[in-house]
């Protein structure tokens, strides 16, 4: 699938280097889509909660509140840097860096129309869970550096949720990549035109996402998995110690992980931006972009929604009933999920359960 | 004018090797296993630069996503929750000369002995339907006797993790 440096690039009849569209269109990427979306997911989520719990939200600034997130964030950048005596002074500042490039560099590979990702990697599904890794060792660091108990134990427990819940996500990622023989998303998107979303491929897919989105969400710390920073056990978790505009970092990575797991659960299930009866191909070509973008997002964020939905709604997991959760459960059934997808290619030929019906009458 | 490629592959070659370096020679023992990620994801871009993307992912992802991790988490609970010094400083300075020498010696002779080839302009295939069709086919017997290994790692691990029968 063409990348968007090198659709700009063409669209200028190449009269600029390719470096240029490069550094471009991750600029247009993270400033149009990723930076406002997470400062804009903050607001978001105060706005759930308040119309779940029956309050109003935030309403002074702006029209319904809607500037409240950049007053929160000059709020934020204006105070005072705090850095613990006791803290290991490198690495307390280097903690929210490794977590915001680790989120931020997994939107590379985010496919939101046909031309607008900034790569399409051919190794995309194990791009998006090493990178995920990189944010839990964040964290890791955060709660190691803060030199503070409670820190620390967010921080291993972030530790212990990362690497048991990164086996049941990625084994139901890798059904997707069985059926569609490819771990590039611009190929995994195309692949499923129309009806051919792999949530319906077949029942185990069907049972694949749930356990995707299960794991992701207990990978990036949300409620009802949100043990690392258990408010009412461990004060901050990982962050306690921090404040201002670092606290602000850490923020702001949950809100672009939450984003890319919503979308990496579009892009691999839901069909990305192809939904039933909508052919691209009888679509005006400059209508087609913005279709596109505009489906996939919607998409996005009513995933997103779930996940505030489920914030505001489940009560928090204790962390032996999570880690039970993982490897009792999630973990054994993820396994015999990829076996039973391989079985179903083996006995149907690859094909989908809405190929085979429609097999049937023609 | 050296091109930016090389720049960058000197850069993380170097960067591998100091960090390398770095996790042996530092005190906190913390710290070294932080170092040891940064020589782990300089050698994926290495991997990048060899045209093996499969490779470099896997390398993040087991080395830095699952082990890693496992080291850092049981640092913390030794050292930091129950104040348990890990010992640094090595006692048996003569054994481990004698078993690192051999070792030198032994990949000093690969390097030395290996014809290093400079291929141009080669066509890589799709990396990992060629690795998986290598895998279970030319070399499905090293495959599945690394197989057997791990899960004989894994029985003795949960052997030795097992509470003991008193």
């Amino acid at each position: 699938m063409e990348s968007l440096s090198i659709f700009l690039h063409n669209l200028t009849q190449q009269t600029l280097p390719l470096w240029i569209f490069v550094l471009l269109s991750i600029v247009l990427i993270l400033f149009l889509i990723t930076l406002p979306f997470a400062g804009f997911a903050t607001y978001l989520e105060r706005k759930v909660s308040a119309d779940i719990q029956a309050r109003i939200g935030p309403n002074r600034v702006g029209p319904y509140g809607l500037l409240q997130f950049i007053a929160d964030g000059i709020k934020l950048i204006l105070k005072e840097d705090i850095i613990p005596t006791a803290s290991d002074k490198i690495f307390f500042r280097m903690a929210p860096m490794i977590v915001i490039i680790g989120s931020f560099s997994m939107f590379v590979i985010i496919p939101f129309a046909q031309k607008i990702v900034i790569a399409d990697l051919n190794i995309g599904v194990l791009y998006i869970l090493a990178m995920g890794s990189f944010v839990a060792l964040g964290t890791i660091m955060g709660g190691w550096a803060s030199n503070n108990k409670w820190s620390l134990l967010g921080g291993m427990r972030s530790a212990a949720s990362v690497i048991s819940y990164e086996i049941p996500a990625a084994l139901a990622l890798l059904n997707v990549i069985l059926v569609s023989g490819s771990m590039s998303f611009g190929h995994i998107v195309d692949q499923q035109k129309f009806f051919n979303w792999n949530l319906f491929h077949n029942p185990f897919l069907f049972i694949s996402f749930f356990i995707y989105f299960i794991s992701a969400l207990a990978e990036v710390n949300r409620t009802p998995f949100d043990i690392p920073e258990a408010d009412s056990e461990l004060v901050g978790g990982y962050h306690t110690e921090y404040s201002g505009m670092r606290f602000a970092l850490f923020f702001l990575a949950e809100y672009a992980d939450i984003f890319v797991i919503c979308a990496v659960a579009t892009a691999a299930f839901l069909g990305g931006w192809h939904v039933p009866f909508l052919n691209y191909e009888n679509i005006a070509e400059g209508v087609q972009l913005p279709l596109q973008f505009i489906i996939t997002l919607t998409k996005i964020l009513v995933l997103f929604y779930v996940v505030m939905w489920l914030r505001w709604t489940l009560p928090r997991y204790r962390v032996d009933q999570l880690l039970g959760l993982c490897w009792k459960f999630l973990t054994p059934l993820s396994f015999l999920m990829v076996i039973l997808t391989s079985m179903w290619m083996l006995c149907f030929g690859g094909r989908s359960f809405y190929g085979i019906i429609i097999g049937f009458f023609s | 004018m050296i091109d930016f490629k090389t720049i960058v592959l000197i850069f993380f070659g170097a960067l591998a090797v100091s960090s390398a370096v770095l996790v042996v020679f530092l005190r906190n023992i913390v710290y070294s296993a932080f170092s040891l990620i940064a020589t782990f994801f300089s050698l994926a871009v290495l991997f990048i630069f060899l045209s093996a993307e499969f490779v470099a992912g896997v390398q993040v992802l087991i080395y830095v996503g699952g082990i890693l991790i496992l080291f850092l988490f049981a640092l913390m609970l030794s050292q930091q929750l129950s104040q348990k010094a890990v010992k640094l400083s090595s006692t048996k300075l003569l054994p481990a000369v004698l078993l690192a020498l051999p070792m030198l010696g032994i990949f000093l002779f690969v390097i030395y002995q290996t014809d290093w080839e400079l291929v141009q302009n080669i066509q890589m295939e799709e990396g990992v339907a060629s690795l998986a069709s290598l895998l279970l086919d030319k070399y499905l017997l090293p495959f599945e006797l690394a197989s057997i290994l791990l899960l004989g790692a894994l029985v003795g691990a949960l052997l030795l993790a097992r509470p003991g029968e008193k």
